[in-house]
């Protein structure tokens, strides 16, 4: 096995949260940081992946999965487990330091990423990795998947409730939007989408590429509760993610306004750093400033 | 003509499954009343939900439900079922592997006069090329139920192509389906006919018509096209030294091609295909059609005779 930057770096596991724990924002900033860390490892030693799009998604992960989400480590297949699914699969490296951190599988695996014979594929596997829902990689199939999930809790009489998370980028595909009109016919009040918009797709901005405003009146057009936050601030991803749970007959989508590669100076607002691994210099370098 | 069509005899199929296993879903892209789901629909409304004119999504759907543990069928058009959500067939049912039906009604160009948009010819090559599916295209209403029945019963993805017209019984009702093993329908010793669909009664017809020249055709059914019954192709490879193979699709990626495959590698014999070439058809009456683009008990015949001769040519 080649060189990884600081293999060994003792890594803080946190207790698993067999029940929804109940960290303080403080302790989750902790959490999130400490999954940035792994992201930027993990992509360093894999030499290649997508920094960019997973920085912007860590702190709704970390809500999702040290305070919000309820799960079993120990029992993947738990049949009452709340549902997370990754639409933008080449958001991996956060879910996979997510689950390890959650408790699902050794952190020291995360290093493995995109390795021949790692459980972590570059693109989720759920075949092959404890805790992920979906195989995903080819953008705009996770709502449609979410829908059959949240269809089959309804006709089971679970209460477990289905949360899928999307790029912006990937609402350009035209079946995000047919499990739009979906999942508001199916009045699927069970299932939350957060789409974290850090603005840029794999060649530029999202206005440029593919201009997807007025974006709230369009779920709002499709049938769908919308709450806008700042994807960083925790208070308000918690707070949607509570007011969701309110809603009836609806699905809701939490649009969540983040910057692609937050936390690390260099890749913030970066689009070369969508797809594109840090060298060692670039890794130590963005370990020193997340700290 | 005794015979029902094989969309028929699935719709009335699922009904008969749905009462034995609430686990079963059913889904549809507003093609209920065509692909004959509307029966389940009726029975089971619960249990049925149409995606709208969705295939993509309608996929996505079934792969979600089957993850949470259901068996579902999802029914549309064969052009759609392949051709629309590929991408998503390949995701869903071949990567994750899961407990999805896909059963697609109106295969082929007897689909008739809606012509050539409507006309799948070249599902087979789609779904034979993805690893991990099942691909079934049963001969008749009686073997329908059976593999649809089995397809319920046996974990992982399923493709299965159905037609639109009547088609003659070539089972008697005892019939008793089994999975990936082909069925000799006649033994005879000149030649083989591998036959699917459609085609097994045609191949069928040309038997007797060639019994009465004195040529004694061997007819096999393979209703499983994946996994394919290698063990049969090189037994009447072996035995009767010429395979004439007759399919309702493209030349390319269909029975054909996977059959010979396996008579290269094991037991190299002359071969002819019966298929539609490299065209598409056009609208026309589905006899009109099979007869134009060459998919007759006659054309059987003629391929027969072909491969007949070039045995005997090789052995003189």
């Amino acid at each position: 096995m080649q060189q990884m930057p600081n293999h060994a770096e003792p890594s803080s596991r946190l207790t698993p949260p067999i029940n929804k724990s109940n960290l303080s924002v403080t302790e989750l900033k902790e959490v999130a940081r400490n999954l940035r860390r792994h992201v930027v490892k993990m992509i360093a030693a894999a030499g290649s992946g997508h920094p960019g799009g997973s920085l912007s998604a860590a702190d709704i992960i970390t809500a999702l999965y040290f305070r919000v989400l309820r799960y079993d480590p120990h029992n993947p297949q738990w049949p009452d487990r709340d549902r997370f699914i990754l639409s933008k699969g080449h958001a991996a490296p956060i879910l996979y330091a997510a689950l390890a951190e959650g408790g699902y599988f050794p952190v020291e695996e995360l290093l493995t990423l995109r390795k021949l014979d790692s459980r972590l594929q570059g693109h989720t596997d759920r075949n092959l990795t404890p805790g992920v829902e979906m195989s995903a990689g080819a953008l705009g199939q996770g709502l449609s998947f979410s829908v059959g999930v949240a269809l089959a809790a309804r006709l089971d009489r679970r209460d477990y409730r289905v949360y899928v998370l999307l790029s912006d980028g990937e609402c350009d595909e035209g079946q995000t939007w047919e499990a739009a009109l979906s999942a508001a016919h199916f009045k699927l009040d069970n299932l939350v989408a957060i789409v974290d918009c850090n603005r840029l797709q794999l060649s530029g901005w999202t206005r440029d590429i593919m201009n997807l405003e007025p974006f709230a009146q369009k779920w709002q057009a499709f049938g769908w509760h919308t709450v806008e936050i700042d994807g960083h601030d925790f208070d308000g991803i918690l707070a949607a993610l509570q007011e969701c749970q309110n809603m009836k007959a609806k699905p809701t989508v939490v649009i969540a306004h983040t910057t692609k590669g937050k936390g690390v100076s260099f890749m913030e607002n970066n689009v070369s750093f969508h797809g594109k691994a840090p060298t060692p210099e670039e890794a130590e370098k963005a370990l020193k400033e997340l700290g | 003509m005794a015979g029902i069509s094989t969309r028929e005899s699935y719709g009335k199929t699922l009904v008969e499954l749905g009462k034995d296993n609430p686990n079963i879903i059913v889904l549809d892209a507003d093609l209920s009343p065509s692909t004959m789901t509307h029966f389940f629909a009726k029975e089971f409304p619960d249990r049925f939900f149409d995606c709208g004119l969705e295939e993509q999504n309608m996929i996505g759907i079934a792969a979600g439900l089957a993850a949470s543990g259901k068996t579902v069928f999802a029914s549309t058009f064969a052009v759609f079922a392949s051709c629309r959500c590929f991408d998503q067939v390949r995701m869903c049912l071949s990567q994750m592997g899961l407990n999805v039906k896909v059963v697609a009604t109106h295969g082929g160009i007897s689909v008739g006069e809606d012509g050539t948009s409507h006309q799948a010819i070249e599902d087979l090559a789609l779904y034979c090329a993805l690893p991990g599916l099942t691909v079934i295209v049963p001969a008749d209403g009686i073997e329908t139920a059976e593999a649809v029945k089995v397809a319920a019963s046996t974990y992982g993805p399923f493709y299965i192509r159905l037609g639109r017209p009547k088609t003659p019984f070539v089972y008697p009702e005892s019939y008793h389906f089994a999975l990936g093993k082909a069925v000799t329908m006649r033994q005879g010793r000149d030649a083989t006919v591998m036959a699917m669909g459609i085609m097994v009664a045609n191949a069928l017809e040309a038997s007797d018509v060639l019994a009465r020249q004195g040529i004694d055709c061997r007819v096999i059914n393979m209703h499983t096209l994946k996994p394919l019954d290698e063990e049969a192709v090189v037994e009447a490879a072996s035995e009767t030294g010429a395979i004439v193979v007759a399919e309702e699709h493209l030349a390319h990626g269909g029975l054909g091609g996977r059959i010979a495959q396996v008579v290269a590698r094991e037991r190299p014999v002359p071969m002819g295909f019966v298929n539609l070439g490299d065209r598409y058809a056009l609208s026309g009456k589905a006899e009109e059609l099979l007869q134009r683009y060459g998919l007759t008990a006659r054309d059987i015949e003629e391929a027969v005779r072909v491969v007949v001769k070039r045995k005997q040519a090789y052995l003189s």
